[in-house]
């Protein structure tokens, strides 16, 4: 069975219909990215599937193992499996961020039947996947991502990822704002990550990050719908081309984004 | 006059067959302030400083209660002391010194530094009761100690607190409040605190209980002091909090830091009037004042006011208030990895309270107060 089907999938914010009839496929083990100008409508998908309630749907369907992701709230979705990388992650001061991972992390097991970490089990955990990110153990101490850069940010959002070890991984221009060594760094976790079990959605408007992370299929994604899939080789197509070559305005698209 | 008269008058015959005072000198100060008492009468919401907060059901509560066991005599170097700070021209204050009758004093003495909290307790207030708390503190020169003051009780009561505290030269000095009265009591509390020259004072008031509560926290600083005001209070149903301040600095280069937080949820209504006074000669005050408050519900309301007076003209002065709703945002981004939206709002509450928690010393204190947070919303319905 497909781990996730999106099927004719249209949603909108406010009285604007962003996504206008979105079909895709991931079957677990494959990475999928979905490429596409500024505002058309990639963050807005990412949302949707992690079930942000600002975004409406009003149409279609999205099965995750057949069962409606959409009627699911978002935590449950993320206790099924669901995780975003979030293309801005959420600044919270006054909560840890190993009050928050430890929380998370052990509502997701015990949803899975899985016994609950202590506190030493979880720094087990946590301390090899800080290593692999390359990220500061200081960095648990403070607040979820409070005055943290623009990569150690980043850098989070993948360390969570290895956390709490989604089926389903949705990277949101997981690349946006990064060097080329934090670029690696956060590719280098995510490759850690693949398996023949999990499938992934990277989200992105540049063909760089999928330099590292190599995908299986690329989507491009414009006007609210994906207008060509292909392989791995149809992201440097784009880059060679760019948007214009397939007859994409991103000039115009980019001033009516959210 | 008349109204004044009225309202006053079942006063006069509980002021007149109160027990007689331990000392003339007492009888003293009750007669001043019964007779100032007298003339202001109960404020109303004509008067600026009571624009927000309705005493009324409060003044019809005057059964009277006097502690059964005798009171302590009060030391001679507490004398120059009581009921000098506080000022009758509240009228609360006026009240609670008309019945002037057990006064809790602490000494610490010159240079001792004090290890432990002192802990004052006033509770057990009978229903329908009208008590009249009183504490002076007085610390000397170059102590250090910590305070904690509880108020706790069980069904409908008054309680009207005034503490006094002398703050020695050079002396550092945190102090505590604790408001759990029950949901249907009343309290009205004044601290007024005088801060010596380069002595350090923290105050941390923190309001949970009570159908209506509230604090008046004055403060006169001396050259070279340092004055802090934290403040939290967490109020639902139709619960109502007002905390008025008022830092006065009267000599130069004394720095002052407040910090008053709010939590509103179901229909409570808060009021924060924070009150700056920066004399002529106070050349060189620092003085920052913030409140904040987390409103959960649409139907709770804040009314919060700054109120600077500055005379002199090298001095820095910073104020701010914000009123914020829980951020979606944040929400949703607990909620994707997992964590309940019951318990992401409770974290996010928790969250915004932190920073006051965090500046309680006391362990126990802060225990509870951690504990609070947690439950005072656990039951909220999503």
């Amino acid at each position: 069975m497909a781990l996730l089907e999106i099927i004719d999938l249209h949603a909108k914010v406010g009285d604007r219909e962003i996504l206008k009839g979105i079909n895709l496929t991931v079957n677990p083990g494959e990475v999928h990215a979905i490429m596409g100008p500024n505002g058309s409508g990639k963050s807005t998908l990412a949302q949707v599937l992690a079930g942000r309630d600002l975004y409406v749907v009003t149409g279609g369907q999205v099965l995750l193992d057949g069962r409606d992701l959409l009627e699911m709230a978002p935590e449950d979705r993320a206790r099924e499996g669901v995780f975003l990388a979030f293309q801005y992650p959420v600044e919270i001061p006054g909560v840890s961020n190993m009050y928050f991972l430890k929380a998370a992390v052990n509502q997701i097991r015990k949803h899975r039947g899985q016994e609950e970490y202590d506190a030493m089990d979880f720094l087990n955990l946590v301390r090899d996947k800080m290593q692999i990110m390359k990220m500061d153990q200081t960095l648990l101490n403070r607040p979820v991502n409070t005055g943290f850069s623009g990569g150690e940010k980043k850098r989070n959002e993948i360390f969570q990822m290895a956390v709490l070890e989604p089926r389903l991984a949705i990277l949101d221009e997981t690349d946006s704002g990064l060097d080329i060594d934090a670029l690696r760094t956060v590719a280098a976790g995510v490759n850690a990550m693949r398996s023949p079990e999990r499938g992934m959605i990277v989200v992105t408007h540049y063909q760089r990050l999928l330099n590292e992370i190599v995908p299986d299929y690329v989507h491009v994604l414009s006007d609210g719908r994906l207008v060509k899939s292909g392989g791995k080789e149809l992201a440097l197509e784009l880059e060679a081309g760019g948007y214009a070559a397939l007859g994409i305005n991103e000039e115009e698209e980019a001033v009516e984004r959210v | 006059m008349t109204a004044v008269a009225e309202q006053t008058g079942q006063w006069l015959e509980l002021f007149t067959n109160q027990p007689p005072a331990a000392e003339p000198w007492i009888q003293v100060l009750r007669d001043q302030a019964f007779a100032r008492f007298s003339e202001l009468g109960f404020p109303t919401t004509h008067d600026e400083e009571w624009r927000f907060t309705n005493v009324k059901p409060v003044t019809a509560l005057s059964r009277a209660f006097w502690p059964a066991h005798k009171p302590a005599p009060i030391p001679e170097q507490a004398k120059p002391h009581l009921a000098k700070h506080a000022s009758l021209d509240h009228p609360f204050v006026a009240l609670n010194t008309a019945f002037l009758n057990d006064v809790r004093v602490v000494t610490v003495p010159r240079g001792a530094t004090l290890e432990t909290p002192i802990e004052i307790s006033y509770e057990g207030a009978p229903e329908g009761s009208v008590t009249h708390p009183r504490t002076l503190i007085l610390v000397g020169a170059n102590a250090q100690c910590t305070i904690v003051e509880t108020y706790k009780g069980a069904g409908t009561y008054f309680t009207n607190a005034v503490t006094e505290i002398v703050v020695g030269d050079s002396a550092v000095v945190d102090h505590y409040k604790v408001q759990q009265e029950s949901p249907t009591a009343f309290h009205i509390a004044t601290l007024q605190v005088a801060i010596g020259r380069s002595a350090a004072f923290s105050s941390h008031s923190i309001s949970l209980g009570g159908a209506l509560t509230r604090n008046d926290a004055n403060a006169i600083l001396s050259e070279g002091s340092d004055a802090n005001l934290n403040g939290l209070y967490i109020v639902n149903g139709t619960q109502h909090v007002d905390n008025h301040t008022s830092i006065d600095h009267a000599k130069p280069h004394a720095t002052s830091h407040e910090l008053y937080k709010g939590i509103l949820d179901g229909r409570a209504h808060g009021v924060f009037n924070g009150k700056i006074i920066v004399r002529a000669d106070a050349q060189k005050t620092d003085s920052k004042q913030t409140n904040k408050n987390l409103v959960l519900s649409d139907d709770a309301v804040i009314d919060t006011k700054p109120e600077l007076q500055i005379w002199a003209d090298d001095v820095r002065c910073t104020h701010g208030a914000t009123i914020g709703q829980l951020d979606s945002e944040m929400l949703f981004y607990l909620q994707s990895r997992g964590i309940g939206k019951t318990d992401a709002r409770n974290l996010l509450i928790y969250a915004f309270a932190q920073d006051i928690v965090d500046r309680v010393k006391v362990q126990s204190l802060r225990d509870s107060l951690e504990r609070t947070l947690f439950e005072k919303f656990h039951e909220h319905p999503e």
